[in-house]
C-alpha cells in the first residue's frame, strides 16, 4: 500500500509537471523531451496499476516510435525565426478560462454522480499475468477490431507516403 | 490499488492541459503533441478502471487507442511537411491560404 | 523505522540493490578492458602488438584513457541548446545501463526477473535513439545532425528486424521473462540457435546495427562524418556516449545469449556423464579444466617473457586463474552454490564469444554504405523475419497439434526459409532502374501550385 503511494504520486506528479513544461515551451524539441517525460510517467502509472504489458507496449510505441516521429519532423521544419515569436495566440486567455471551466464541470459531475456506480468496490487484488490475458483477449474476443485496426495502419502508411511525396 | 478516483483526477488534469495546450499554442507541431496528451490521459482513465473491475477489455481499448494515436500522428505530421514546403510556417493563425 | 516502515517492506529490494551497484560499479572497468580487448584483437589480426607502453603489455591503457578523459577540457559549442547537450548523453548511459536490470547472469543473479523482461529491453533499446538524435540535434553543426539522423534513421529499422527475430525465438520458448526462457531450452533440451538458426542469424546482424558497430558504423566512422553525432562532445561527456555504446554490446549479447544460446546453462545440459560413481556430472569439471588449462599456457608464457616485469605479471595471472579454477572445482561440492558460480561463468563466457564476434566483424566487412545499409535492413532482414517468424508457427502448430517430430518440422520450416533468404538476395543484386517520363513529356504547372 505504502509503495502504491509512494510509486502514484511519483510518476503522477512527474506527469502533471512534464505536462505542464511541455505547453508552455518556446522550443518545439523541448516540448518533445517534455512529452516523453509525461508518456514515460504515464507509463510507470500503468506499470503501478499491474498492467506490465501495456507499460511496454507503451514505451516501444508511443515513446520510441510516435516520438521519435515527431523529434524528426521538428527537426525538418524548425526555423529559427519561430523561436523569437508569441507562443500564443489570440485567444488564449479566454481558451483557457473555458478548458479551467470544462474542468471544473467535470469535478462536479464527478462528485454529485459518483455514487451511480460503486467506486469503493474493492478492486481485484492480485491480476493474472498481463501478456497472457490481453493476448488471449486480443484474438478471440476482439479479433476483428484487431483486423480493422491492421487495415487502418496500412491506410495510414499509404496516407503518410502519399502526403510526404513531392510528385504524386 | 489507490482508490479509483485519484486516477480520475489525474486523467482529468492531464486532459484539461492537453486541452489548454490544443486552443493556445500556435506551433501546429505543439498542438499535435497537446492531442496525444489527450489521448493518453484517456488511457490512463481506462486502465485504472480496467483494473478496478479486473477486465482486461480497458487494455484492449487502451490498445487500440495508441495504434490509433500512431496512424493519426503520422498522417498529421505528413500533412504539415506537405503544407511547409508549400509556404514555409508552421504556425497556425498563418495558415490561412483558405481565407478570402 | 519512520513512516512505520518495517525492515520486511525493505528486504525484497535489498538484493536487487546490492546487484545493481555491482553492475554499475563493474561496468565501466569492464567496458574499458573490452575496448583494451578489442584494440589487442585489432592489432594482432592486422599483425601487429596493440597497446604495450602503458603498464605490461598495456593493460593499464583503459585506465589511463579513462584519466584522459576525465581531466579534458568541457567544450560547450556556442549555440547549442544546453539543456539537450547535457541531457543527451544521459539519456544514452541511462538506457543502455536500465536495460541490464533484466538480464539474467545466472539462476539466482538477476535484479528483476519480469514477466515482460524481453519485451523491457526492446523497449529500453528503443529509448537510447533519443540519446543519439538529441545529442547531434544540440551540438547545433552539420556533421553531427547528420550522423544523428542516418544513426537514428539505421537504428529503426534494424530495431523492427530484432523485434521480429526476437519474437520467433519467443514462440520456442512460451514465455517473455528472460529467465523462463533459459529455462525452457532447459526443458527441451537444446538450444534454441539449433531449432531457429534463422531468427540467431537475423538477430546477429541486427544486433550489430542496433548498437552502430561495423561495418554499419558510418553514423560514427571517422572518415565519414568526423564522429557524427558525437563529433562536439569532449571528455566526460564523449566517455559517456561511449560507455553507453560498448554496454549495449554487452546487453545484445546478453539477449542473444539467453534466447539463443542457452543462458547460463552448459553445453550439453541434457547429457548427464557421472564421473565413475560420484554424483559430479563430467561435463561440469569443463570451467575447473579451463581456467588449469589457461594456468598451464600462461605458465609456460610466462618463461618466455623479457623483462621482469612481465614474467611478474603473467605469473599473476596463472596465480588468479589457478585460484579461480580452484573456486570452479571446489564449488561442485556445494549444490547450493554451484548452480550460481558455474551459471555466471557460462553465460560470461557466452558473451565473450558473442563480443569477439562483434570485434572479429569489425576488423573484417568493408562499411556499408547508407544506402545499401538501408536496402539491407528494408528489403532483405524484414521480409525474412517476417518469413522466418510464420515457418516457425506453422513448425510449432505441427510439432505440438499434428504431432509431427520436431526435427523434421524445424528442418523444413528453415529450408523454406533458407529458399527464401536466396531469393531476396537474388532480387537484391537486381538494379533499381525507375523509368521516369522525360522532362519535356511532364504538365505545365502554375506559379504557386506543388507539383
Amino acid at each position: 500500500m505504502m509503495l502504491d503511494s509512494i510509486l502514484f504520486y511519483f510518476f503522477a506528479v512527474l506527469a502533471v509537471g512534464s505536462a505542464i513544461l511541455m505547453v508552455t515551451r518556446r522550443n518545439a524539441v523541448h516540448s518533445a523531451v517534455f512529452l516523453i517525460s509525461t508518456l514515460l510517467a504515464t507509463a510507470g502509472i500503468f506499470l503501478q496499476l499491474q498492467a506490465e504489458f501495456l507499460f511496454v507496449v507503451q514505451i516501444i510505441l508511443y515513446v520510441g516510435g510516435i516520438m521519435v516521429l515527431f523529434v524528426f519532423v521538428i527537426m525538418l521544419v524548425n526555423l529559427d525565426v519561430a523561436v523569437r515569436q508569441m507562443k500564443f495566440n489570440r485567444q488564449s486567455w479566454v481558451a483557457g478560462l473555458l478548458a479551467l471551466v470544462l474542468g471544473g464541470l467535470a469535478i462536479v459531475v464527478f462528485r454529485s454522480g459518483g455514487g451511480a456506480f460503486n467506486l469503493m468496490a474493492s478492486p481485484v487484488t492480485t491480476m493474472p499475468p498481463n501478456a497472457e490475458q490481453v493476448g488471449t483477449v486480443l484474438f478471440q474476443k476482439y479479433f476483428l477490431p484487431f483486423e480493422i485496426a491492421s487495415i487502418l495502419l496500412l491506410v495510414a502508411m499509404i496516407g503518410a507516403v502519399v502526403m510526404a511525396k513531392r510528385k504524386i | 490499488m489507490l482508490p479509483v478516483s485519484y486516477y480520475i483526477y489525474l486523467s482529468l488534469a492531464l486532459f484539461i492541459i492537453g486541452v489548454i495546450g490544443v486552443l493556445t499554442r500556435r506551433n501546429v507541431i505543439i498542438i499535435l503533441m497537446s492531442i496525444e496528451l489527450i489521448l493518453n490521459a484517456v488511457n490512463i482513465n481506462l486502465m485504472a478502471f480496467s483494473r478496478m473491475w479486473g477486465s482486461v477489455d480497458g487494455q484492449i481499448f487502451a490498445i487500440f487507442i495508441i495504434t490509433d494515436a500512431a496512424a493519426e500522428a503520422a498522417v498529421g505530421l505528413g500533412i504539415i511537411i506537405a503544407f511547409f514546403r508549400n509556404r514555409p510556417t508552421v504556425l497556425a493563425d498563418e495558415m490561412d491560404l483558405l481565407k478570402w | 523505522m519512520p513512516f512505520g516502515i518495517t525492515f520486511d517492506d525493505i528486504r525484497p529490494f535489498i538484493a536487487p540493490v546490492i546487484y545493481a551497484l555491482v553492475i554499475v560499479a563493474v561496468l565501466p572497468l569492464m567496458a574499458g578492458y573490452i575496448v583494451l580487448l578489442e584494440r589487442k584483437v585489432m592489432a594482432h589480426m592486422q599483425a601487429r602488438m596493440g597497446p604495450m607502453r602503458v603498464g605490461p603489455h598495456g593493460l593499464l591503457q583503459p585506465i589511463a584513457d579513462a584519466v584522459k578523459l576525465l581531466l579534458k577540457e568541457d567544450i560547450t559549442p556556442k549555440n547549442a541548446d544546453a539543456l539537450m547537450f547535457w541531457l543527451a548523453p544521459l539519456l544514452s548511459v541511462t538506457m543502455a545501463l536500465l536495460a541490464y536490470a533484466a538480464l539474467p547472469f545466472g539462476p539466482a543473479f538477476q535484479i528483476a526477473d519480469l514477466d515482460v523482461g524481453l519485451l523491457f529491453i526492446l523497449a529500453i533499446s528503443s529509448l537510447g535513439i533519443y540519446g543519439i538524435v538529441l545529442g547531434g540535434w544540440a551540438s547545433n553543426s552539420h556533421y553531427s545532425l547528420l550522423g544523428a539522423l542516418r544513426s537514428a534513421a539505421q537504428l529503426v529499422s534494424y530495431e523492427t528486424a530484432a523485434g521480429l527475430a526476437l519474437v520467433s525465438g519467443l514462440l520456442l520458448g512460451g514465455t517473455l521473462s528472460m529467465k523462463g526462457l533459459v529455462e525452457a531450452q532447459d526443458q527441451q533440451g537444446v538450444w534454441f540457435i539449433f531449432i531457429a538458426p534463422f531468427s540467431f542469424f537475423i538477430y546477429l546482424i541486427a544486433s550489430i546495427a542496433e548498437t552502430n558497430r561495423a561495418p554499419f558504423d558510418l553514423p560514427e566512422a571517422e572518415s565519414e562524418l568526423v564522429a557524427g553525432y558525437m563529433t562536439e562532445y569532449s571528455g566526460f561527456r564523449w566517455s559517456l556516449y561511449f560507455l553507453a555504446e560498448y554496454a549495449n554490446m554487452i546487453v545484445v549479447s546478453g539477449i542473444a545469449v539467453t534466447l539463443y544460446l542457452g543462458g547460463w546453462m552448459r553445453p550439453l545440459s541434457a547429457v548427464h556423464m557421472h564421473i565413475f560413481g560420484l554424483p559430479y556430472e563430467l561435463l561440469d569439471l569443463l570451467p575447473a579444466l579451463i581456467f588449469f588449462g589457461l594456468a598451464a599456457w600462461c605458465s609456460k608464457l610466462a618463461l618466455r617473457q623479457g623483462e621482469q616485469i612481465q614474467k611478474l605479471v603473467m605469473f599473476l595471472f596463472v596465480g588468479m586463474f589457478l585460484v579461480l579454477g580452484a573456486v570452479m572445482a571446489w564449488s561442485l561440492t556445494s549444490p547450493s552454490l554451484m548452480p550460481g558460480i558455474h551459471g555466471a561463468f557460462w553465460f560470461i563466457v557466452k558473451v565473450l564469444v558473442y563480443l569477439y564476434g562483434f570485434l572479429w566483424f569489425r576488423f573484417t566487412f568493408p562499411r556499408y554504405r547508407f544506402d545499401q545499409l538501408m536496402k539491407l535492413g528494408w528489403q532483405f532482414l524484414i521480409p525474412l523475419a517476417l518469413v522466418n517468424l510464420v515457418m516457425i508457427g506453422i513448425a510449432i502448430v505441427l510439432v505440438q497439434q499434428s504431432g509431427w517430430p520436431l526435427a523434421i518440422a524445424m528442418i523444413a520450416a528453415n529450408v523454406v526459409t533458407l529458399i527464401v533468404a536466396f531469393w531476396l538476395v537474388r532480387q537484391g543484386d537486381k538494379p533499381m532502374i525507375a523509368v521516369l517520363p522525360a522532362e519535356d513529356e511532364l504538365p505545365d504547372v502554375g506559379p504557386g501550385e506543388i507539383r
